[in-house]
């Protein structure tokens, strides 16, 4: 499964977001995620790349391309 | 040499009548109810008056302990209060707490370990009972956390409230009372929750009361990460000790530090909701004192029972983590 995809499931289980929105260019707003969501998405996240994200770096974490490139760069 | 069962003989909460809702603190600071109640599941919390101290709450809850436990003052070994918010740095809160109550045989020291501070005091208390030295221990979690939350940073102001629980621990039959306590520490994250002035480290001194330095500081998002993890890991952990898992449990009693916390460590835990005990919405995180306000509401209330298999857990400043395996 590429990366996106697998994102896309964390995402859709974490936020019940509905699949079909979820795209590269939706922000995490467009899902109704508040910021706790993104913490517990990106502990999901954590645990399924084995990486680690900082608090500084979860602030830039804007869109659901923003967390692919993310794991791309560092996976 | 012989080994006795430790139990739990009696429980006791006080909490501060003056209730402040969000609604309060909307006309205080910029925040709103809807956001405290989405975030954390707070919807009011308990504030002492000027002259209530620590020690007052931790005395009232105490006593109702005893009571409920039928064992008289003098009865008393040892107290052992956890709190973060002594009365005084010198001396202990238990030794003012000893006075109170004219517990006049009694041993007294404080324990601090934050949140995690009850299942700190449970373990250590019960090691008195189980080797004979102790006939009697009263544990007590007590806070009195609005004097040291910086009212100018809405970003922890909301979080926290007052108020104490007790315990009264002594001996109990084989299989029954506490089985198990499993206690952790990470030092190396001391800097994520702390009061920075005040100790040693940084005396007391004009600059930093004008630099608020007196008040809590908090990394929330990793506290946030770190709650959720050692939760459920640490509660597995006690279990699996003794040989028991979480279908063998009838309810979870967390620390009430967050409902988003609670939620997302239930969901990790597979748990369902209802066997998970859950009363933030009215207190707050009272840190020390949440887990045994929480014990003995549902106690109370009849929610749990004589014989039910309980596991408290905690985490909080230190960091530290702990659970606590009880058939009641
Ligand atoms: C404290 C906690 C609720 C903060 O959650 P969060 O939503 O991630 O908070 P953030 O600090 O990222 O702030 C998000 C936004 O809400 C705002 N905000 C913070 N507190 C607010 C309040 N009381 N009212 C309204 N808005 C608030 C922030 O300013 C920020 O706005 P911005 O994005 O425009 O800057 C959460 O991190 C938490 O509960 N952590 C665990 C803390 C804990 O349990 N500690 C004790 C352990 S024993």
């Amino acid at each position: 499964m590429d990366v996106f995809a697998k994102v896309k499931a964390l995402i859709v289980d974490q936020l019940s977001a509905d699949e079909a929105k979820v795209a590269m260019e939706v922000s995490f707003e467009e899902l109704d995620a508040d910021s706790l969501d993104i913490v517990e998405l990106v502990m999901a996240i954590e645990e399924e790349f084995n990486l680690e994200i900082s608090d500084e770096e979860v602030e830039n974490i804007k869109t659901v391309g923003d967390v692919v490139r993310y794991i791309e760069n560092h996976a | 040499m012989k080994l006795h069962g430790v139990g739990i003989l009696g429980v006791g909460s006080a909490l501060p009548a003056n209730i402040v809702t969000n609604s309060d603190l909307e006309k205080t600071m910029d925040t709103s109810d809807e956001w405290i109640r989405t975030r954390t599941g707070i919807c009011e919390r308990r504030i002492a008056e000027a002259g209530v101290n620590t020690s007052d709450l931790a005395v009232e809850a105490a006593q109702l302990a005893m009571a409920d436990a039928g064992v008289e003052v003098e009865e008393i070994d040892l107290i052992i209060v956890a709190t973060v918010t002594p009365d005084v740095n010198m001396p202990s809160t238990a030794c003012y707490v000893q006075a109170k109550l004219g517990a006049v045989n009694a041993t007294a020291f404080d324990i601090n370990a934050a949140c995690t501070g009850f299942i700190y005091a449970m373990s250590v208390g019960s090691q008195f009972i189980k080797t004979g030295a102790y006939r009697h221990v009263l544990i007590i979690g007590a806070e009195v956390l609005s004097r040291v939350v910086d009212w100018s940073d809405r970003s922890t102001a909301i979080l926290f409230g007052d108020g104490a629980g007790a315990a009264l621990l002594g001996r109990a039959a084989e299989g029954e009372g506490i089985l198990n306590c499993k206690l952790g520490s990470d030092g190396n994250l001391a800097h994520l929750l702390y009061i920075p002035a005040g100790g040693v480290k940084i005396p007391a001194c004009k600059e930093t009361v004008e630099e608020r330095q007196h008040f809590i500081k908090m990394s929330g998002n990793e506290i946030f990460k770190f709650a959720v993890r050692a939760m459920g890991e640490v509660a597995a952990e006690a279990l699996k000790e003794i040989g028991l898992d979480k279908e063998d449990m009838d309810f979870l009693i967390p620390h009430q530090a967050n409902h988003r916390i609670i939620e997302a460590a239930r969901k990790r835990f597979g748990l369902p909701e209802d066997r998970v005990i859950v009363n933030i919405n009215r207190y707050g995180n009272m840190s020390a004192a949440s887990i045994p306000v929480a014990l003995d509401e549902a106690i109370r209330s009849g929610r749990v029972k004589r014989g039910d298999l309980l596991v408290l857990v905690g985490f909080g400043a230190g960091l530290t983590w702990g659970a606590a395996v009880v058939r009641l």
